[in-house]
């Protein structure tokens, strides 16, 4: 007996030629959040697809909700909620016909349907669009209006495809929100995401896949262990003071210098600590500074720690071939 | 977006409905529904099932009435059974809202819901027939404030528009399958227009067949809307009909057997 929501073992789907998936497992614990992070086309989209039964793998078995997604397909249908890369609402129907229509095809009662659509709309800002037809909402109000469809039902879990992608940053931290909402209200995520920031931020795993194999499992902590934690940039106003911001920068990390761009030294750091240091020294020592910044590591970065080449420049080949299959 | 809200509800037992029967018919009904909200939306498609037989009408009548058959009035009697089918057959638009439904992900959504894999292909079918009606109460309705009267009885009237109706939801089955044979909404428009064209303009919906040359005859007279206009105006306007109609059935039964299996394996292998 396992407590997993999701558990996939040995997925493989080609696409013609394109090997999407070469042999993908993937473990969720039920009322976790599991991150699949990998650049375009590492066959992030194409895993979610086959676990929301929308495709049949080539070889490998999958479970969603102790069902099996090939035998039993609409059995798992009962229990996900699916947003997809590409928002899928109807444009033509306003946004409370879109989730009427949801709760009619879940055969849910319609006024519990109904009761349930406004509560969504109202959890993502879009009771005042709710009778207005989709195809005039922003990229943004679509995306929520997406997710809530997913949701009508109160499936129990719930799969997101990259769905920040596009958003601007103010809503993606929303959408953070609603992620963390839908935890704690005892769903199971998976979610996919080209964004280590976020899958740090709302997973409590992180399945890293590159050309369809999974090339690392961990928690956060532990990926970031292996990646290295922040990088504190500083570039001076004043290039002649260079040397100065070394020593200061020196000071607060035990990695050497490191100088990515002309005029900017970076170095890595662990906790916000060190930038409050830095930033006080550097106030002390008067040097004004046009950029100041501490970030994570990059996906790039990731990729290039975990496999020791950069990450491929988005695919144009496989992503069309997901695209096709979409 | 509040968050705290999202927090507070846990999943009340009981929302959902017990399984109900005729769950296939009930979700393509839903969805069937969700494309007429759509028709309603979209002025284009709207005008396709009400100004487009009434324009037809009105052109050709007034037009080509003096010409074809010496007054308008005789002719609005002779053309109004035409105008009918061929208004029906050419409306037929499922395989493009299928396609379309594809290519936005639409078609994504409700295949990642417990509906039967044809709902919602017999929804686009169900919400074809409501447009064929649409077309046949707008036709007979402006034909009568025109001067149109049916000869024959409303029994036999109501036998036509019928038929025209079963023979589009029959063609429709090839709209399917260029729908889902076809790379984009825009390419089944095209290919769909190019195969009706000469159907809807090489039959007897406008002239009698007679008066054509002898090869155009041969083409005419094979064409299936040819037998259905028959078979319509016969039924609306009285006289011999039994062999078109025969003809019409054979047709149907015809376009059946080809295209469902073709439609439906291309369907299954992309729903």
């Amino acid at each position: 007996m396992t407590d997993y929501a999701i558990e996939a073992e040995g997925l493989v789907k080609h696409f013609g030629a394109t090997m999407a998936l070469d042999g993908v497992d993937l473990h969720v614990r039920a009322g976790s959040v599991l991150g699949l992070l990998g650049p375009n086309g590492a066959g992030k989209t194409t895993a979610v697809r086959i676990l929301a039964t929308l495709l049949e793998p080539d070889a490998g078995f999958a479970r969603v909700g102790g069902h099996d997604v090939r035998r039993d397909a609409q059995a798992v249908r009962r229990v996900i909620g699916l947003t997809g890369q590409y928002a899928s609402v109807d444009e033509e129907l306003s946004g409370v016909q879109n989730l009427m229509l949801i709760g009619a095809l879940l055969d849910l009662r319609k006024p519990a349907t109904r009761a349930r659509a406004d509560e969504l709309l109202g959890w993502f800002d879009l009771t005042d669009a709710a009778d207005r037809p989709a195809k005039t909402y922003s990229g943004g109000m679509r995306r929520r209006l997406d997710l809530a469809a997913s949701l009508v039902g109160r499936p129990d879990i719930v799969f997101l495809d990259e769905p920040t992608t596009g958003l601007d940053p103010s809503k993606r931290e929303d959408m953070w929100g609603v992620v963390r909402g839908l935890v704690a209200d005892g769903s199971t995520v998976l979610l996919t995401t080209q964004y280590l920031e976020e899958a740090e931020a709302l997973a409590d795993e992180i399945t890293v896949i590159d050309k369809g194999r999974v090339i690392a499992h961990d928690t956060p902590d532990g990926l970031k262990r292996v990646v290295g934690g922040q990088t504190l940039e500083v570039r001076p106003v004043d290039l002649a003071r260079l040397d100065e911001v070394r020593v200061i920068l020196g000071e607060v990390s035990d990695a050497p210098v490191d100088d990515p761009r002309t005029g900017v030294l970076s170095v890595p750091v662990d906790g916000d600590q060190a930038m409050a240091h830095a930033v006080r020294r550097l106030l002390d020592s008067n040097i004004s500074v046009v950029e100041l910044s501490l970030r994570l590591p990059s996906l790039d970065e990731v990729f290039f720690t975990l496999t020791g080449h950069t990450s491929p420049s988005p695919d144009a080949r496989t992503d069309s071939l997901e695209g096709a299959q979409a | 977006m509040s968050t705290d809200v999202l927090t507070a509800a846990r999943p009340t037992p009981g929302v959902a409905a017990p399984q109900r029967p005729f769950a296939l018919v009930r979700h393509s009904a839903a969805l069937a529904k969700r494309s007429i909200i759509k028709l309603t939306r979209t002025p284009e498609a709207f005008i396709d099932v009400t100004l487009q037989p009434v324009i037809f009408l009105l052109l050709f009548v007034y037009i080509f009435g003096g010409a074809v058959a010496g007054n308008t009035h005789d002719y609005l009697q002779f053309l109004l059974p035409g105008v009918l089918a061929q208004s029906i057959v050419t409306t037929i638009t499922i395989g493009v809202n299928l396609n379309s439904d594809m290519e936005k992900g639409v078609f994504d959504r409700f295949r990642s819901l417990p509906i039967g894999r044809l709902a919602p292909l017999l929804g686009a079918v169900f919400a074809d027939v409501v447009r064929y009606l649409t077309i046949c109460v707008v036709t007979v309705g402006f034909g009568y404030v025109i001067g149109f009267r049916i000869q024959t009885n409303p029994m036999a009237a109501v036998a036509g528009c019928l038929l025209a109706i079963g023979f589009a939801v029959c063609l429709s089955w090839s709209s399917v399958y260029i729908g889902m044979k076809a790379r984009t909404s825009g390419a089944v428009q095209g290919i769909t227009f190019l195969v009706m064209l000469p159907l809807a303009f090489g039959s007897n919906v406008f002239v009698p067949t007679a008066t054509m040359p002898g090869w155009l005859q041969t083409f005419v007279n094979a064409n299936p809307l040819t037998q259905l206009v028959s078979s319509v105006r016969g039924l609306f306007l009285g006289g011999p009909v039994a062999e078109h109609v025969v003809w019409t059935l054979v047709w149907m039964l015809g376009l059946l057997v080809v295209f469902v299996p073709l439609a439906l394996r291309a369907y299954n292998r992309k729903a």
